[in-house]
């Protein structure tokens, strides 16, 4: 049987490329074909790069072509060679559009390569194009893009998660093996969560930002989506380590393990004897049952595998979200204060007053959400609240780091938890209340305040919509936690949810034919 | 904490120069008001003898070795500019007559 260019993994591309059963050309074409024909239900995108993507992919056929025969040569070439991926439209490519998913971006062409779109670029990933997202990757929905409204491809009428909505959609609908996101508070693993795939908020530090539109310096990474553990694991090793261009890059190395990480039988016995803690603040009040059923099955799933778990209380996990949520906007407002309309983006000056050219440059450019985030910043920082708002909020940072050391220092490998508390809303269910918006992230929120590693893996199905669970790993643990995440795909290889995929844009883009 | 009144939020959108018309001023009052109250929880945490972390995860501060390199070219850099002059970005005058001199 042929491979499926939809449904194959990076892992099976990769190999189906050096035997020539099939060629990255024919893959991309089918991969953009569908976007396009799907892109009216889905709206995933925000600029797709059909030409480019298939010089690309052509480009990748002939070194494939000229190491065929040559064992040597072929294992030269790199793992993602011919490789479909998407970005987040907040990562920098020369020649293309990079909006941030604002108004105050709009037709902004970026002049240079973001270290990791340069790092995809050597690797020979052939680069589809840029998704939709969050204004500046501020929101939960993907419903504050100021372009358009992505939906979930397991329920047309439900959000995909955000902020990295776009991606995550691309990938659960089979858009792309493989997408690039960045996360916050959450903007990874909550869409991930929400759509039924893996995505990976790496330690602070792993993967470069330069060339990445920032948010909150502190906080920010970037990291991988895909539909299996291996294909994060490759993609993670194709993007991260230290770069010269990011002081906030770490010198660590990135550990070879990730690109041979193992599955099957092999993942599932590496399960055995690992130790789990099972947090019980993260099974808040207000989490939907089915989400709660699904992961405590996960957790059951693990134990059956020979892995012991023990519940641990986080007691300053209760304080993560308002810390949060004073640190990123009031770094957020410093971040964005660079959008004033003079050496790009929207520009409203010109009337002779350069005040008001900023003010309204900034009061139209950005969308409400992001202006909500500046006033909260911009207000926590000021003089008479500095201390008792952002010092206050570093402090209780401090303290939540202190709760994972404890973890770490008492042995354990990992801790498992809820991605989410809840599976997809609907579109519109959280827009008129921010704070409701806000607790969406209660669970992905500490791991950014402690730079850890977090996976969000797909555990199971709540009412016919995909469940996450998460996995919290102490720093630079991300080939562990694959590791562990790629023991789970294993174990659960015949579950019945796993046999379960999202048919929903299929349906509406065939003219509601099954 | 005491409530934002409309003059705090207009006060603060001043500081962050956002051009805010008077609904939007009424809209970020309610809703700052609503968030700084559901985050009061925080005054409660004890601290006295916490250090603020700037980040979690602190890693030695690196340097490059200081040699040129090429940086962008000029062409590129004006390329997204709403206005220009030459091999300048154009702005508006900050200094007034009166000022000048």
């Amino acid at each position: 049987m042929s491979l499926d260019p939809r449904r194959a993994t990076a892992v099976q591309l990769a190999a189906a490329y050096r035997s020539g059963e099939v060629t990255a050309l024919a893959t991309t074409t089918a991969l953009l074909d569908a976007i396009e024909h799907e892109e009216a239900h889905l709206s995933a995108w925000l600029h797709l790069r059909r030409d480019a993507a298939l010089g690309e992919a052509s480009a990748a056929d002939a070194r494939f072509t000229a190491a065929r025969g040559n064992t040597a040569a072929l294992a030269a070439l790199p793992p993602l060679l011919g490789v479909p991926i998407a970005l987040k439209d907040l990562v920098n490519l020369e020649g293309t559009p990079t909006t941030s998913g604002s108004k105050i971006l709009e037709g902004y062409i970026s002049p240079y390569d973001a270290t990791i779109a340069a790092r995809l670029r050597a690797a020979g990933a052939v680069i589809l194009g840029k998704t939709n997202m969050d204004e500046f990757a501020m929101g939960s929905s993907t419903e504050f893009s100021a372009y358009k409204r992505t939906t979930n491809p397991w329920d047309l009428d439900r959000i995909p998660g955000g902020s990295s909505g776009g991606s995550a959609a691309a990938v659960a609908a089979f858009q792309a093996p493989l997408s690039i996101g960045t996360d916050t508070g959450g903007s990874i693993r909550q869409p991930a969560s929400l759509t039924g795939i893996v995505g990976m908020k790496p330690t602070y530090g792993r993967v470069s930002r330069y060339g990445i539109v920032a948010f909150a310096s502190s906080l920010d990474q970037v990291g991988p989506f895909a539909r299996t553990a291996q294909d994060a694991a490759l993609l993670l090793h194709a993007i991260g380590g230290r770069d010269t261009h990011d002081a906030t890059s770490s010198a660590e190395p990135l550990p070879a393990e990730l690109l041979a990480l193992p599955s099957g039988d092999a993942a599932a016995t590496a399960l055995k004897g690992r130790r789990f803690a099972l947090p019980k603040e993260y099974f808040v009040a207000g989490m939907e049952p089915g989400v709660e059923r699904a992961v405590r099955a996960a957790v059951a799933s693990l134990e059956a595998a020979g892995a012991t778990i023990e519940e641990v209380s986080l007691p300053t996990t209760e304080h993560a979200l308002a810390t949060y949520y004073i640190v990123a906007p009031a770094e957020a407002s410093a971040n964005l204060a660079r959008y004033d309309g003079i050496r790009y983006g929207a520009s409203k000056h010109g009337g002779g007053d350069l005040l008001q050219g900023y003010l309204e440059t900034r009061g139209r450019g950005f969308g409400p959400e992001v202006r909500r985030r500046i006033m909260l910043g911009t207000y926590a920082l000021s003089a008479g609240y500095y201390d008792a708002y952002y010092v206050k909020a570093q402090q209780v940072r401090t303290l939540i780091a202190r709760d994972f050391d404890r973890v770490w220092a008492a042995g354990f490998d990992a801790i498992v938890a809820p991605t989410s508390p809840q599976v997809a809303w609907r579109f519109g269910a959280k827009m008129s209340d921010p704070v409701s918006m806000y607790l969406a992230d209660a669970c992905t929120i500490p791991a950014n305040m402690a730079g850890l590693p977090g996976v969000s893996i797909p555990c199971g199905l709540s009412e016919g919509l995909p469940v996450g669970a998460q996995l919290i790993g102490r720093p630079w643990s991300e080939s562990q936690l694959l590791g562990i995440a790629s023991g789970f795909e294993a174990i659960t290889a015949t579950a019945e949810w796993r046999s379960v995929e999202p048919t929903a844009l299929a349906r509406a883009a065939n003219g509601g034919a099954a | 904490m005491s409530e934002l009144s409309r003059a705090d939020v207009e006060r603060v959108a001043a500081l962050a120069r956002l051009g805010l018309n008077p609904d939007e001023v009424g809209t970020l009052q309610g809703d700052l008001n609503l968030i700084l109250e559901q985050w009061a929880h925080l005054a409660s945490v004890d601290t006295s003898s916490v250090s603020p972390s700037a980040q979690a995860i602190v890693q030695p501060m690196p340097l490059r070795d200081d040699t040129p390199e090429a940086s962008l070219p000029v062409e590129a850099a004006l390329g997204n500019a709403p206005a220009r002059v030459g091999d300048f970005v154009k702005v508006q005058a900050i200094l007034t007559e009166e000022a000048d001199g």
